[in-house]
């Protein structure tokens, strides 16, 4: 409704008969996607509250008791010693880190720099359905191939049974392998072709620019990716509770049955446990236990990722 | 007097043979990650191929060998990962159309959902299932060990996955679409669900295919859901106790009976199957996707 001179003659400028309904519908789009938007909020925040007070409660009960070598909840008299979890955690995460960071790296690198175009085509959703194999499908491929066929029959020191958190750390490996690939693929594709062209032109072999060059330039990204797949490793469940077994044994036989700390919550948390119960506490104390430290791993990996992005784009 | 100058110089051997090492080591790793997959399923098929007919996926879960199946479990898994779809899906897509193209980029509330997004998308699956213990099955909700209770707590696990791949998906819309809009006159909301959300459709719905595939083998939250027993009829509503596939595949593999550790084998080629068909249009779609911007 504005009149605006064009030259010497005004002309009225109205705006479109519709305006304010359009503008409404917009108005009422908006106020619902900011709805949608606050939902991963409160999901956050109920993840918290539902954690923490029960947390709270529980390791105030427990006290300096939970720095001990025997960890029994359930029983009759409790015991509340922490550190076999801790352990069976670690072992199964270090071996999964020790079998993926070499295979998933390789993987990264040839997809980055050696795979030819069409190559790269095939080979990446074949990664991505293993990455999509369910946990319990890989539980299964620990239970019934790694254990009895590998684990029990060439495991030198002790006596291997059934269950082994060797195993248990092998299948994990393999549930993060296209994590660790996938990652450090994007991160070393997105080191600028110039770079690599500069150290061909220097007379340096695939091997020199890929190894040295590209990894070099894409390191942070590289770490982000061993990071993530750590937390994924971390909070892992169902391998450990089908593999592992579900006996917290304080132990340095990566070839004995263990649990890991989330394995704890599945195996506590099947049985309908009542409010208040030792079983009940102890899943949220642990749950919290499990939060938090996926929580900073999470942090630093996505911080690493955010930083390379800003250096490349 | 004319100087030959060679270019094709010999490396010297030990380079080479570091060279060809590594290149081995890469060829190697990538033949490891692509041979698991016909590891594993190779091995399950191997026990429970044979098993394979129509009865698996027509009879009810049993102790009785003979007619135990997957019928359950199957309709189970689609209800609950089927209700949590239909709930995440509009509000993952709705949340990241917010973030991508009215929240303003780099203001601190937007900065501060990314944060949240990012870090809800790597909390570990199992710790869903204890808010969901706390909250929805007791709590303020109540809904008990029922399929309502689950679809909620795999709504919210597949939320921040939907989002991250749908603003990736919007964001590989050319700002031109938007541009040509706002310069005939249509409103931002008009322009982004006029053009933007269509042409984002394709990258949202492999990102979003994919999402599902990964809830329909999801096991650790549902344990503590109670989806771990025997059901023997299929879900009538939200209200109704359910169990789902993987679980199903687990109570069976805990059994140390040898014909149901086959059973279990049979359920994951079934599931397994299900998956790859997922996962093959996904993968269809993503080509129609990236052939389409690439006109």
């Amino acid at each position: 409704m504005g009149e605006v001179k064009v030259g010497q003659r005004s002309v009225v400028l109205s705006p479109s008969p519709h305006l304010a309904r359009r503008l409404h519908a917009q108005r009422v789009a908006r106020y619902t996607m900011l709805l949608a938007t606050t939902v991963s909020i409160i999901v956050t925040l109920g993840i918290v509250a539902s954690l923490f007070p029960t947390a709270v409660r529980t390791i105030i009960t427990i006290g300096s008791q939970i720095i001990g070598i025997s960890w029994a909840p359930l029983f009759e008299p409790p015991e509340y010693g922490i550190l076999p979890l801790f352990t069976g955690t670690i072992f199964i995460v270090v071996i999964a880190m020790l079998v993926a960071v070499p295979v998933g790296l390789g993987a990264a690198i040839f997809l980055s720099d050696y795979a030819t175009f069409n190559l790269r085509r095939v080979v990446k959703p074949i990664l991505e359905i293993l990455a999509g194999i369910p946990t319990v499908v890989l539980g299964l491929f620990g239970l019934y191939v790694i254990n009895p066929l590998y684990v029990e029959k060439y495991w030198p020191i002790g006596e291997p049974l059934a269950y082994s958190g060797l195993g248990a750390g092998l299948v994990t490996g393999i549930l993060i392998v296209p994590i660790i690939a996938s990652v450090a693929d994007d991160a070393l594709s997105a080191v600028p072709r110039a770079m690599r062209e500069a150290a061909y032109a220097l007379g340096a072999t695939r091997r020199e620019v890929a190894a040295r060059v590209v990894f070099n330039a894409g390191l942070s990204g590289v770490v982000a990716a061993l990071i993530l797949a750590f937390a994924r490793a971390f909070g892992e469940t169902t391998i450990a509770l089908m593999v592992a077994g579900s006996f917290p044994k304080f132990t340095a036989n990566p070839g004995d049955p263990m649990m890991s700390l989330s394995a704890f919550i599945g195996f506590a948390g099947i049985g309908d446990a009542e409010v208040g119960s030792s079983a009940y506490n102890t899943i949220f104390l642990i749950g919290a236990i499990l939060f938090l430290v996926t929580l900073i791993f999470n942090v630093v990996g996505n911080r690493i990722i955010s930083k390379y992005r800003e250096v490349y784009e | 007097m004319s100087q030959t100058i060679s270019l094709k110089g010999r490396l010297s051997a030990r380079r080479s043979f570091i060279d060809g090492t590594f290149r081995l080591f890469l060829y190697l790793s990538i033949f490891i990650s692509l041979g698991m997959i016909f590891w594993i399923v190779s091995s399950l098929w191997s026990q429970a191929g044979w098993l394979l007919s129509w009865d698996l996926l027509t009879q009810y879960p049993s102790y009785d060998i003979d007619n135990a199946g997957f019928q359950s479990p199957l309709v189970g898994s689609l209800w609950v990962v089927g209700i949590a779809t239909l709930v995440a899906l509009p509000t993952g897509l709705l949340t990241a159309l917010y973030l991508e193209e009215f929240a303003g980029k780099g203001n601190k509330f937007s900065r501060l959902i990314e944060l949240n997004i990012q870090n809800l998308a790597g909390v570990p699956a199992v710790v869903f299932g204890l808010i969901g213990l706390a909250f929805i099955v007791r709590g303020f909700v109540k809904w008990g060990f029922t399929v309502g209770s689950a679809a909620a707590v795999i709504a919210m696990l597949m939320l921040p996955v939907i989002i991250i791949v749908s603003r990736e998906a919007i964001r590989a819309v050319p700002p031109s679409y938007r541009e040509g809009a706002l310069a005939l006159g249509a409103t931002p909301w008009q322009a982004v669900w006029r053009l933007v959300l269509p042409s984002a459709i394709p990258g949202t719905a492999t990102g979003s295919i994919l999402a599902v595939s990964r809830a329909i083998g999801e096991s650790a939250p549902l344990l503590l859901l109670g989806a771990l027993s025997f059901v023997t009829f299929n879900p009538t509503g939200l209200d109704s106790p359910f169990t789902i596939m993987p679980l199903t595949i687990f109570k069976y593999a805990s059994d140390s009976r040898e014909e149901f550790q086959i059973l279990a084998s049979a359920g994951s080629l079934i599931l397994m199957a299900v998956l790859f068909v997922l996962n093959l249009i996904a993968i269809i779609l993503r080509d129609i996707a990236t052939k389409k911007r690439n006109v």
